[in-house]
């Protein structure tokens, strides 16, 4: 196992491991702490300060799903150009070496 | 070769209705209480129906390879484990957002959200497994992968079952009848993600088939 993959790893775990901790003081959030809230206010009676635009959550939304969506293409085209290099050179190779038996 | 094409046909399709969404959503009607940001329904709701998809084609081609012993279909399931993957993270990415505006947090331990973060993790397990696991990992990620599949009506039961602050499942299935305007971009949006799905998936097969081509190869020069 190369550097890079144990360095991968070590990343990925950290980060499922860390991840329930950030999304909990996420959710938390800044600032002092508000009294709960006992029961169901409707979004257009929330305090104007309290409220949030809507438009750059959904923007932010769509964004990234085509991100995602474009990055995963993009990670198999390059994936596949490289196995099918590969495959054309060990072909050459193969069929060089039977040429030469 | 009918492989590329089939692929480069599938694709075009899929970005092509991506690209038309916005305008059937923006025609869309409001949902009365949340307003605008209600439209991410139509984003994150297709991809966990494309996400439990691609689980269950997963689990099903891994129960065959472990049963049947098929090579084809192992390289099937570590295609759909990928999918499955890329298509949760697109439904956990695009939940908080919406969520922070309409229930005032980004995030909820209720079972539904931590049964659906629970399954992500199932199959990044997989993939971990399946790049790290060396020899005899495609046995074991299987055997994960069913547990994977095993979730899936729990998570979708889960809002019915228990407390939670997320909508039950009536409201898609009821959609056609009881929000008409919504219907139409709906089932557009969920049509673009399984012809997407559908492309990535095959490519994504493609992929290993060529992988397994060349590991053949190399153990045929070896040997020579």
């Amino acid at each position: 196992m190369t550097d890079v993959q144990r360095t991968t790893i070590a990343i990925t775990l950290a980060a499922l491991l860390l991840a329930p901790a950030g999304a909990a003081g996420f959710a938390a959030g800044s600032g002092q702490p508000q009294p709960p809230q006992e029961e169901f206010v409707p979004i257009d009676q929330v305090p104007p300060g309290d409220q949030l635009p809507a438009a750059p959550l959904l923007i932010g939304a769509y964004a990234i799903v085509w991100l995602v969506v474009f990055g995963y293409l993009w990670s198999i085209w390059r994936r596949l150009s490289t196995v099918e290099r590969e495959l054309t050179e060990l072909s050459g190779r193969a069929g060089g070496g039977a040429q030469d038996t | 070769m009918p492989g590329h094409r089939t692929f480069a046909g599938l694709t075009l399709a899929g970005l092509v209705m991506f690209a038309a969404a916005p305008l059937w959503i923006a025609g869309a009607p409001y949902e009365s209480t949340m307003g605008l940001i209600q439209k991410i329904f139509y984003f994150h709701v297709p991809g966990w129906i494309v996400m439990f998809l691609a689980v269950a084609i997963c689990g099903v081609a891994s129960a065959v390879h472990l049963f049947r012993h098929k090579p084809a279909a192992d390289r099937l399931a570590v295609a759909a484990a990928e999918l499955a993957v890329v298509f949760g993270l697109i439904g956990l990415a695009t939940g908080p957002l919406w969520a922070r505006k309409a229930w005032g947090v980004w995030w909820q331990w209720d079972a539904r959200l931590t049964m659906a973060l629970i399954l992500e993790l199932i199959f990044c397990a997989y993939l971990l497994l399946r790049r790290y696991g060396g020899p005899g990992s495609d046995k074991l990620a299987a055997g994960l992968a069913l547990f994977g599949l095993a979730n899936v009506p729990f998570v979708y039961i889960s809002v019915n079952v228990w407390r939670t602050i997320h909508p039950t499942t009536s409201v898609v299935p009821q959609l056609a009848t009881s929000a008409p305007g919504m219907f139409g971009p709906f089932v557009w949006c969920s049509v673009a993600f399984l012809v997407l799905f559908a492309a990535l998936l095959a490519a994504r097969t493609r992929l290993e088939a060529q992988r397994a081509e060349v590991e053949r190869l190399y153990l045929a020069l070896e040997e020579g």
